[in-house]
Formats: structure tokens, sequence, C-alpha cells
């Protein structure tokens, strides 16, 4: 059986599953430690299921980051560029915050190497600069280091070597290689590599944390995290890629409404008590954002679902003269704060009450409303949920919508842009069941030269290398399969130079993830 | 006479964007190159057409690449050697630089340039908005030579084009070379006149895009409308207002062509538009029928920020406006519509000029 635990800004979920069905739930307050609350969580589900042979735990936690926005506990990195003689005028950290880049000490060098789109080096590696820069580091105190060399993901062969040199000059050193975490985009993919070096004893930290608290419940089981793209990473690999949990949050809880409503593709409304995030489904994982993503300040170009938010939530605090809907919100003050609570704010859940379409808290307590006006303002919530559903959508057509969140009351069955609408059980659990459910993928991305090679073959060769990274990643090597492909021409390049990315996904390979 | 200096990176980065009419390429490592460029030489002078001294020699600079590979390998100061090369072949100094072509992320070369040589740069370029290839510059319309022209890599290397016979032959030769050198290169084309400049450039669009740039940001600020502070900085009309429902794009020749399908709103509730573009838009219809062609400037803008929307970052629920603006007056003669009028791109129409309300 499988333990999946979420661990949100406000609570703790954990579910227990067991197959395809779900044998227990359980939801805590959430720790400043994190671990408590964890704890907290698996140790009601072990009271309602005593003795249940725990093969996996899997734990959605996007607590690495919180050291980065605090800027604390970060590890002194420096940052190694192969480019020279390119990419001088933009230095790395060249547009960090001030204060980020002074608690990571500002490291940066650059060396002679690198490569160009079509995979010739722009200069063969200056290994004794690489030398030198590492014996540098080691004269600093430096504790970890990114290395990112220019069109590393076309060829990660300086990356590699480089990282091969700086351990021979010092093996404590923890070394992260831009290719391994990244897409196209220097500065992004280099500020993702520093970010995972300087997390890196927190993440390593917090993941011995929750194996030890595990440990102590009795929990012999291997322990993953979830990682912002729906699939799992074990231990070792989160605290080498920390930031890859950022947003395993809402994509946890758009998987587990994808399993939930058996919907595969389609669009997922979580209504919040503040807010709703809307996002697509595509083959039962959230499509990801094409846009870059700052976190803590810091321009990186992780996949993080691409979603909608509205200020729209259960908890959304209605003024009727003016008329007027959020953006404020009562939030977790709702059951004392909402009329039907006895409280004395309007809110968007005594609207959904005073109509009938909601049975929650004292119904007579809203009897005074103008249910006209009742009916048009929840007719404007509709409205702004179909604008924001249209607006993740793919195309035109009408497609399954999954209702989740507490303030899913808010909404009827009838949404303009739907084919049907579905409410699931559970729902208030989704992002545990997501973290349960999850696999192991692996990802490639690499440049082309269809001219040379063909189209066939280049899906071929990139789908072969994420196969195998989700294999290394743990999957199971007879249920790993291609679950996305997606190629971009490179403009103004006339040898018909192609960016192909491929996904990969499978089944934890549990007999071999003992660790 | 104006400096250019890190404040107005921002909003001209935006007025160009918009400017780009759908093409242009990632504003933001441009920008971050012409502030880290301005930091570390200092501000840009910028001096209007009519300020340019009479024996000034002007060199136009500007990128040459693919922008998919510049953000990658960020350009570095390939303009200023391109610079450097041109002077030592034609054995003659710059005095002022002017840019290739305002539209989108390109004009940021002359700014790094200008300031890496200490030179000012002229407030005009060669396009007034942004078109696909080297030669649709208004100086070669009007009879400058496009040689000897100079390009420059970021390893050292250097060529000089001395001489060909169209300036279409000068693209084809660039280009080729500029993949040898992986595909970010600046070029630097032989000194103008001041004569020269005033006559065959189209004036005042780095501060036409700076203007634009700051009627956003202050719509942005005071809560006003965006579109219609656009419109008060650059006269021009909506052509129409709706939601993203198709895009198909492929690349051919290096050239990201394609179709957009925008889905009326409000006032233009059950029509529809179809731009066609080639980087940039091109012909722009309502309901079938044409409502504004090259060389005039089709401009997406998000209907609720005003910022642009370039091609790349088109997807379906978007919300856009379309601005249409009036040609540079050099491109809608016939020398200009011969470069760069509807006939050009393959299209059977003639070029009807957008009429503007007050122009």
């Amino acid at each position: 059986m499988f333990i999946g635990v979420d661990v949100g800004g406000t609570n703790t979920d954990a579910v227990l599953m067991e197959g395809s069905h779900m044998a227990g739930a359980a939801k805590v307050p959430t720790t400043a430690d994190v671990t408590s609350g964890i704890v907290g969580a698996v140790t009601e589900l072990l009271k309602q299921s005593p003795g249940a042979p725990i093969d996996a735990v899997m734990v959605g936690t996007t607590h690495f980051t919180n050291a980065l926005l605090e800027r604390r506990d970060l590890a002194p990195t420096a940052v190694l560029r192969l480019c020279l003689p390119a990419t001088q005028l933009l230095p790395p950290l060249v547009d960090w915050p001030d204060e980020l880049k002074g608690a990571i000490g500002g490291h940066t060098f650059m060396v002679v190497g690198g490569n160009e789109f079509d995979g010739r080096e722009i200069s063969s590696l200056d290994r004794k600069g690489v030398r030198d820069a590492a014996r540098e580091m080691v004269s600093r105190g430096i504790r970890a280091a990114a290395v990112c060399g220019v069109f590393s993901p076309v060829d990660p062969r300086h990356e590699d070597e480089a990282a091969a040199i700086i351990r021979e000059e010092t093996p404590d050193l923890r070394v992260c290689l831009s290719h391994e975490n990244g897409r196209m985009g220097l500065l992004e993919r280099e500020n993702a590599a520093v970010l995972n070096a300087c997390l890196g004893d927190v993440a390593r930290r917090t993941v011995r944390g929750i194996s030890e608290a595990l440990n102590q419940l009795g929990i012999d089981a291997p322990l993953f995290m979830s990682q912002n793209d729906g699939t799992l990473m074990d231990t070792d690999f989160a605290a080498r890629f920390p930031v890859l949990t950022i947003s395993s949050g809402p994509t946890n809880s758009m998987r587990g409404a994808a399993w939930l409503s058996g919907i595969t593709d389609g669009i997922v409304v979580d209504v919040g008590g503040t807010s709703t995030d809307v996002g697509a489904l595509v083959k039962g994982f959230p499509r990801e954002s094409a846009v870059a993503v700052h976190l803590a300040g810091v321009r990186t170009n992780f996949r993080i679902p691409d979603m909608v938010s509205i200020a729209l939530g259960g908890g959304t605090v209605v003024t009727p003269d003016p008329w007027r809907m959020g953006p404020e919100s009562v939030g977790y003050r709702l059951t004392d704060e909402a009329l039907v609570f006895g409280g004395k704010t309007l809110t968007t859940t005594d609207l959904a009450v005073a109509s009938g379409r909601a049975d929650v808290g004292a119904r007579k307590l809203v009897k005074g409303l103008d249910s006209s006006q009742v009916e048009r303002a929840l007719a404007e919530i509709r409205e702004r949920v179909e604008t924001a559903v249209d607006r993740v959508k793919l195309s035109g057509e009408d497609v399954p919508v999954v209702l989740v969140g507490g303030g899913s009351i808010l909404l009827g069955d009838g949404l303009a842009g739907a084919s049907e609408v579905l409410r699931p059980e559970h729902a208030g659990v989704a992002n545990a069941i997501g973290a349960a459910i999850a696999q192991v993928g692996g990802q490639m991305e690499r440049v082309y030269s269809l001219e040379t090679g063909g189209r066939a073959e280049a899906i071929t060769d990139c789908s072969a290398g994420a196969m195998q990274r989700a294999v290394t990643a743990g999957a199971d090597p007879a249920t790993v399969e291609v679950v996305d492909v997606e190629e971009v021409p490179l403009t103004y390049v006339p040898s018909n130079a192609t960016l192909v990315r491929v996904r990969a996904v499978g089944n934890l390979a549990l007999s071999s993830s003992g660790t | 006479m104006w400096q250019a200096t890190e404040d107005v990176l921002a909003p001209i980065a935006t007025g160009a964007g918009i400017l780009g009419t759908g093409g242009g390429g990632n504003p933001y490592i441009g920008q971050l190159r012409a502030r880290q460029a301005i930091k570390r030489w200092g501000p840009v002078t910028v001096l209007a057409p009519e300020e340019v001294p009479e024996d000034a020699r002007v060199i136009c600079v500007g990128g040459i690449g693919a922008p998919t590979v510049g953000i990658e390998k960020v350009r570095d100061l390939q303009s200023y050697h391109a610079l450097r090369a041109i002077e030592e072949f034609t054995g003659e100094k710059a005095t002022a630089l002017i840019s290739n072509e305002i539209g989108g992320s390109n004009s940021v070369e002359v700014m790094i340039a200008a300031a890496k040589a200490g030179l000012p740069i002229v407030d005009a370029d060669g396009m007034g908005r942004a078109f696909p290839e080297f030669q649709m510059k208004t100086f070669f319309v009007y009879g400058v030579p496009c040689c000897p022209m100079a390009i420059a890599d970021e390893k050292g290397n250097s060529i000089i084009i001395r001489e060909t016979i169209t300036p279409a032959w000068a693209e084809r030769l660039a280009r080729s070379a500029t993949i040898q050198m992986g595909c970010v290169a600046c070029y630097a084309v032989a000194p103008m006149s001041a004569k020269q400049v005033r006559n065959t450039a189209v004036p005042n669009t780095l501060s036409l895009a700076r203007d634009l740039g700051l009627a956003v940001q202050d719509a942005h600020d005071t809560g006003g409308d965006p579109l219609a502070a656009i419109l008060d900085a650059c006269p021009g009309k909506v052509l129409f207002s709706g939601k993203v429902v198709d895009l198909d794009r492929r690349t051919t020749g290096g050239f990201a062509r394609g179709t957009l399908a925008i889905e009326g709103l409000d006032e233009h509730g059950g029509s529809r538009m179809v731009i066609d573009f080639q980087n940039e838009n091109l012909v722009a219809r309502v309901d079938g029928e044409i409502v504004c062609t090259v060389p005039d400037l089709i401009c997406a803008v998000a209907t609720d920020g005003g910022e642009p929307v370039t091609t790349e970052l088109m997807r379906y629920g978007l919300r856009v406006t379309v601005l249409g603006f009036p040609a540079p007056a050099l491109w809608t003669t016939p020398q200009g519509l011969a470069e760069a009028g509807p006939h050009h791109f393959g299209y059977d129409t003639e070029y009807i000029p957008l009429q503007v309300e007050g122009t």
C-alpha cells in the first residue's frame, strides 16, 4: 500500500491507497517544521488501518523553497559558465536580487568552452581554466557549484568534463550540471542549476528528517518526493534537484482530480477559499507553462502547470452597494465570519446557500437577501469561471470539467465550454491522492538537424534518452512509455534545425528502489 | 537631444514590441544587455535627425541570426566589432550610429555599440517597424548602398562583403556566414552622410517606441485605458478585438509563417479576424475582407494591459486587440511598396492605405 502526503500552506493531507482503492484519509494542520505535520497525518492514517503493509511513501512539499525566500541555510555556491569567448556581457547571476546574490556569495567564473546550436564547439574546453576555478572555489570555502555550458542540452560533454575536473580537485564539493535540469535559455537554466546547488544542504536535511521520522513510526518503505511535472523522485534526486518541487502542490491536486474523476483530458477547476485555480489536463498530466517562472526574484525555466488564477473563492467578500465581489476574502475564517455561520460578513458562500445550491450553515440567516440579486451574482461567478476555463483550453471544443475544492459549491452543473461537469468524491484530499498515484518520469531535450538525420530518427533518439532518464530516476523499465513529444523548429536557421523535447513516464519500480 | 538611460529601456522594449508587429523575439535578454552596457559605459546620447551635424558619418548596425539561438548563446559586443571592422575597411570613422530596425529587440544592438564606442545614436531607423529580411530597409530603397558591409561574431571573426549586385544578395551571403558563425552575429554598413540619413531613414522612431512604452506604463500605474493611451501616443485605430481561437504556424525557409484567427468579442462579436504572418503580421482580414496590409503596421496587444503579444506568445484563449498604424511615408511610395508592399510578400491585392481619423 502507498501513503501519499501533500503539505499545503494550511493543511497537511495524507491518504492510504491500496491499488486503486482509497483505504484511508487524514487532514492535520501544517507545522512550521513540516515533519511534525507529516508525522501527525501519517500517525492518524496508521491508527485507522493498523498494521497496513506500506510499500512506499510519497510526499509533496514546497518546503525547500522557503529557505530561498527567507535566504537562510543557503550554501556558499560558485557558478562556473563554460562559454568564452561568447556570452560575457551578461555574466552569471546578472539579474539576481542583490540580497540573494549576497546570501550565496556571488562567486562567478567564466572559462573557455561551450557549444554552438548545431553541436560544434565554440572552443574546446579549457581544462586548466576549470581546474584553476575549482582550486579557487576550495580556497574560498565554497561547498556547491553550478556548471552551465552554452548549448549543453545539445551536447553535455563539456559540463560532464568540467564536473569530473572539479571532483578531482575537491570530491566533497556538490556539483549541479545545468543540462540535467533544464531546457534552452542559458540564463534561466543556469539560474535553476544555481538554485539547486545552493539549496542542497537544506534539501538533504529536510529529506533526512522526514525519512527518520517515518522510520520512527515503524515505516521501513522507500520515500519519494513529488515534483512539478507530477512524477516522483527518490530522496537522492530530490536533494540534488530541490527546486523541482516548487509547484508540486497544484500539480498533485490536478493529478488527483484526474484520477478521482477518471478524466485524463479536460479542465480542472479548484475553487478554494480565496481564489480559483484553473488548469488543463493532457493525458492525465497538467499542461505546462511556456513562460518564465520567477522564484525568489530569480528567473528560471522550470516546468510548472499552466494555470489561470482568479481572485474568487468560497470566502470572497460581497458588498451589495456598490455591488462588488472580492478580491477580499475571509479565507479560513469563513466558518466564523460568513452570515450562514452566524458571522457578519456577506460572502459568496452565503449566496450559494441563499439560492439553495449549497447546504452549509443555517439557511435562515440569509433569508433576507434579494433573490434576483443573488442569482445575478452567482451568474457573474459562473461567467468568471467560464472565462478562466476558456483561457486554459487548447481549442474551442467543449471538454469535461472537474470541480474540486470546498468552494466548488458556488458553481452549478452547467458551464459554458464544458461537455460535462464532474464533482468527484474525496476531492478534499485530491492533492494527497495525486502524490500517492504518481509515476516516475524522465525528460530529454535536444536540437537535431533534420537534414542530416531525419525526423523519425531524431524523435527515436530523443525518446530513448527520455526513457533512459525515467529508468534512472526509478521507473520500472517494462512500464516506461513516451507521453509527450514536442518539436520546435528554429526560425532563421535554414538547415532545418529543430528542437525536440520528449517526456516519458513509468510505474515505480519497487524492487529496485530499496533505499 | 535626449539621453537613453537605464530608466527608458523598459518603455523602449514595450514600444519596440508593439512596433515589432508580431515579430522581434524575446525582449528580456535585449533589455538586460542594454542595461548592462549602459551600466558599464554610461547612457547613450540620442540625436534627432535634424540635429545630426552636416559632416557626420552615420553607420547602421544590427543583429543577424536566430532569436532561438540568441536566448542560449547570448550576444555580446558583436555590433561594436562589426562597427570597428567596417571603419577599418572604409578608412572612415563613425561619428554617430543608427539602428537597422526599431521593431522588436533588434534596436538594442545599436545602443550597445554606441555605449561601448562612446558615440551618439540617431533617433531613427531603417524600417519604422519590423520586417523579416535584411534588405527591407528604407536606406536601401532610396539609394544608400548596402555594401561594403561587415559581419562579426563573438569569437573574433569578421568578414567584409565588399560588393553585391543587389541587396538581396547581401542578405544571402550574410546569412550563410552568420550560420557558420553560430547564428548570433551583427553587421555594420558603410557610413551614410547626414543628408542620406535625413532623406532615407524613418525619423523619430526611438522616441516613438519610448512614448508608446511610457503610455502603456502610465495607463498601468493610473488605471487608465492602455489602448487609448497607445493611440494617443501614435495615431492609429483599433482594427479588431477578440480572443485567439486558432493558430496555424509552420516554419518554411527559416521563417515562421502561418495564420492567426481571432473571434470577435463585444463590439466585434460575431465577426472573425484572420491575420497572415511571416515572422511579422502581413495581412489582416475581417470576415474575409482585407482591413490592413503591409507596409501598414498590424499590431496585437493584450486587451486588458496593452502589452505587445508576439506571434510566438499567441495561444488559444488570449484576449487581444489588434491595432493598425499607417506605415511611415517612405514605405508608401512606389519604390517603397515594391520592396515591402503586399505584392512583395506574394499577395495579389493592392496596398490600400489605412484610414485614420484626424491624420
